[in-house]
């Protein structure tokens, strides 16, 4: 039987998968990537919880998220492009003109 | 094990397989390429779970438009292959993190049980009503102001697009 | 088909907000026909909005503004705050438009999105819809990526803007995620509604999904406000961004930060309360003691200055821990006493650096009273109240704080706390040893005081003494402000 256990376990593990890759991965491209998976296994939680509550709220939220999901991506890479420009490099070891 | 419950199992799994090769592949276009599989899988799941317009908008404006941003961007900035070595040093510590976060979740989410307020819609109120008709409802009377705030938000993401990138300012 | 009834929109409730944001959007428009030299303008221009912003903040003092079904709630609580934030970008504002001109990104887009960065601090401090609190962060956030990676020809603001998108982020997930098992363990994301249905349903303290979305609540909101371990972007981002920007953001963000924690924690979540002081007593003690050990072995000024951030951070938690009337309005004060001496201290940063050399390091401040004893005087005193000496605003702020502590019996917290202040003094002093006692090795003849360096330098000063000579009226308010 499925219940909000069975979302509510895959979307800690995708949250634990986004997060390993956060911090081993040295591109910054890829990073941001396992944030996007972080965000998504977040929206997983809201819409399964907002179904088992039977509360739309959680739905809005979701909205929401991705809106600002969308936001980021705008920015984050636009300062990749930044960053890019005068580093000729996107690697987070690169990140590296003051000390980490 | 019902049909449900065996669908659900495949499609977590490759969700899982993917989501392992976001954070394994060497090049950055495998990796998005499997992100999107993994945002497929999300937008399967919000059909199982009566979100009929959030698997929608999960497949048009994540697999849609911010996957294709960022491969547009991984293209532009010519990223090459990682390599030698892929991981930083922290490997270790952020294995044990995440198997840290996983352990927690499993431990609380097993003895946890769902205590909140009941709301009353379910999947015979979407089937009559309509789920855009439900979102749509919440969000302009409710959640109005949130709304609003992100109008603001998108604006400011703009101009940020604009200053930080555009050649000549 | 039935129409949609919307809810009663109470303009009121956001009146401060809507003022920032249009006087923002007219600005950009304006920004298109001026030229580069007369960007200056939009600053001046901005500063009447905040005027007329704060003039709607003073105004609804004491008269508590609901609106939108409980989304946003301008009470006095957000007014202290919204004080603090328009008064933070005010006064960068003053000290951005020769630092903008001196490194060459004199662009317009600067002052709309500082206001817009304040828009968001707002709509956090008066946010009572976890929605709301989430989205003002996110526009307060996006705002400050892009303002930290503003100089976008500088390798280290660039660096710094992407560290701090990357981090800041990752903080995001954590604090939703606690959002996302809170909304599953209450059926709500309004925080009244969450107090309730807690109050209602006391079996709710057995059921873990609770806590373990407060705990990831409290990660999130810890990288905002850069308790440790969760600070290890304040440093290269601090450092790293422009000048004005760090000044910014280590008031502004900061206060907006404290002011969602304790509003979601007080509000929303006092019967955890034994769980969640256990948990700030801890990073309070490492915040502090980190922040303080850290900041004596930098010699780049504004690293040093996060440093000590961090360690002020970890001051303004002790208050949190305390959770009692003395300590929370102790918080307020201090956040407030905090922004004047820390945009001070700044201030006076930008006015030594020069184009190209930045002339960030304590050893370039030899001599600084031999050639203008006015600014030393200055930075001496902020240097003061930063060390938390009588009669400074710092010291007034840490005693409300430690007596909050000890008032609710965490004695140690409060020793250490006072360790740690005197710890402190080293650092601070070193700047002042160098200003005072070492021959000058350079002439300072590019150091040129504005007249708005010239007004944000009196406003600062007089905010320190003032505040620390006659305190009794603001915490008064400060205390009228944390009934909640």
């Amino acid at each position: 039987m499925l219940t909000h256990h069975s979302y509510l376990i895959l979307s800690a593990i995708l949250f634990s998968l986004g997060a390993l890759g956060v911090l081993i991965r040295r591109n910054a491209i890829i990073i941001f990537m396992c944030i996007e998976m972080m965000l998504n296994s977040v929206n997983l939680a809201f819409v399964s919880l907002s179904k088992y509550l039977g509360n739309i709220d959680g739905q809005i939220f979701v909205f929401f998220i991705m809106t600002v999901a969308a936001a980021e991506a705008a920015v984050g890479l636009a300062l990749m492009i930044a960053f890019y420009n005068n580093r000729e490099s996107v690697e987070v070891e690169d990140l590296n003109v003051m000390k980490w | 094990m019902d049909i449900q419950t065996l669908f659900f199992a495949v499609v977590a799994a490759v969700a899982i397989l993917s989501g392992i090769l976001v954070i394994t592949c060497r090049n950055p276009i495998n990796s998005a390429l499997s992100l999107v599989m993994t945002f497929f899988c999300l937008a399967t799941f919000y059909v199982m779970l009566d979100a009929p317009f959030m698997a929608a908008i999960q497949v048009i404006v994540y697999a849609g438009a911010i996957m294709v941003l960022i491969i547009f961007v991984i293209m532009l900035l010519n990223v090459r292959v990682e390599s030698g070595k892929k991981y930083t040093h922290g490997v270790l510590i952020g294995s044990i993190m995440a198997v840290l976060l996983l352990f927690e979740a499993f431990y609380f989410l097993n003895r946890s049980s769902l205590t909140g307020a009941r709301g009353m819609i379910d999947a015979n109120v979407v089937q009559n009503v309509g789920h855009v008709e439900l979102i749509g409802r919440a969000m302009y009377t409710d959640f109005l102001l949130p709304f609003e705030i992100t109008s603001i938000l998108l604006l400011v993401a703009i101009i940020g697009a604009v200053i930080l990138a555009k050649k000549k300012i | 088909m039935e129409t949609i009834a919307i809810p009663a929109v109470n303009l009121a409730a956001i009146m401060p907000e809507t003022v920032l944001s249009v006087v923002g959007m007219i600005l950009l428009l304006i920004n298109v026909f001026l030229p580069t030299e007369k960007k200056a303008y939009l600053g001046y221009l901005s500063l009447i909005g905040i005027a007329v912003s704060l003039f709607y903040t003073m105004n609804g003092w004491g008269t508590p503004q609901e609106g939108f079904n409980g989304s946003v709630l301008l009470d006095n609580f957000s007014h202290f705050f919204n004080v603090i934030f328009l008064l933070c970008s005010a006064l960068t504002i003053l000290i951005a438009d020769q630092y903008v001109q001196r490194e060459e990104c004199n662009h317009g887009e600067l002052y709309p999105l500082i206001l817009f960065a304040t828009t968001g601090m707002m709509f956090m401090a008066s946010g009572t819809d976890l929605m709301t609190i989430f989205l003002g962060l996110e526009v307060l956030s996006i705002a400050l990526y892009i303002l930290a990676g503003f100089a976008r020809n500088n390798v280290k603001s660039n660096e710094a803007g992407l560290k701090y998108f990357l981090l800041g982020a990752f903080s995001t997930c954590f604090l939703l995620y606690g959002m996302a098992l809170t909304y599953g363990a209450t059926g709500t994301t309004k925080i009244a509604g969450i107090a309730q249905f807690i109050a209602q349903n006391s079996i709710l303290s057995k059921n873990p999904i609770l806590l373990v979305g407060m705990l990831l609540m409290a990660v999130g909101f810890s990288f905002k406000i850069a308790a440790a371990p969760f600070h290890m972007w304040t440093p290269d981002v601090y450092e790293g961004a422009p000048t004005p920007i760090t000044a910014f953001m280590s008031a502004g963000p900061k206060a907006a930060g404290f002011a969602a924690f304790l509003r979601v924690f007080l509000v929303a979540l006092p019967m955890f309360k034994a769980e969640w002081t256990s948990l700030l007593w801890a990073l309070a003690v490492l915040t502090m003691t980190f922040g303080n050990i850290t900041a004596i072995y930098q010699n780049n000024i504004k690293r040093m200055l996060a440093y000590s951030s961090i360690a002020h951070a970890g001051y303004a938690l002790v208050g949190f821990v305390a959770a009692n009337e003395v300590g929370v309005a102790g918080i307020l004060f201090y956040l407030l006493s905090y922004t004047f001496m820390n945009l001070g201290a700044f201030a006076i940063i930008i006015l030594v650096g020069k184009k190209g050399e930045p002339n960030n390091n304590v050893s370039d401040y030899a001599g600084l009273s031999v050639k203008h004893p006015a600014l030393a005087l200055a930075m001496s005193v902020f240097l003061f109240s930063l060390m938390g000496i009588p009669p400074t605003a710092g010291f007034v702020g840490k005693f409300y704080l430690f007596s909050g502590a000890i008032k609710s019996g965490y004695i140690w917290l409060a020793i250490i706390g006072v360790l740690n202040s005197a710890a402190s003094v080293y650092y601070y002093l070193r700047v002042m040893v160098f200003m005072y006692m070492k021959a000058p090795e350079e002439d300072f003849a590019w150091l040129k005081v504005t007249p708005a360096f010239f007004v944000t330098v009196v406003i600062a000063i007089a905010g320190v003494l003032v505040l620390g000579v006659a305190p009794q009226y603001f915490l008064k308010l400060a205390q009228i402000a944390v009934m909640i």
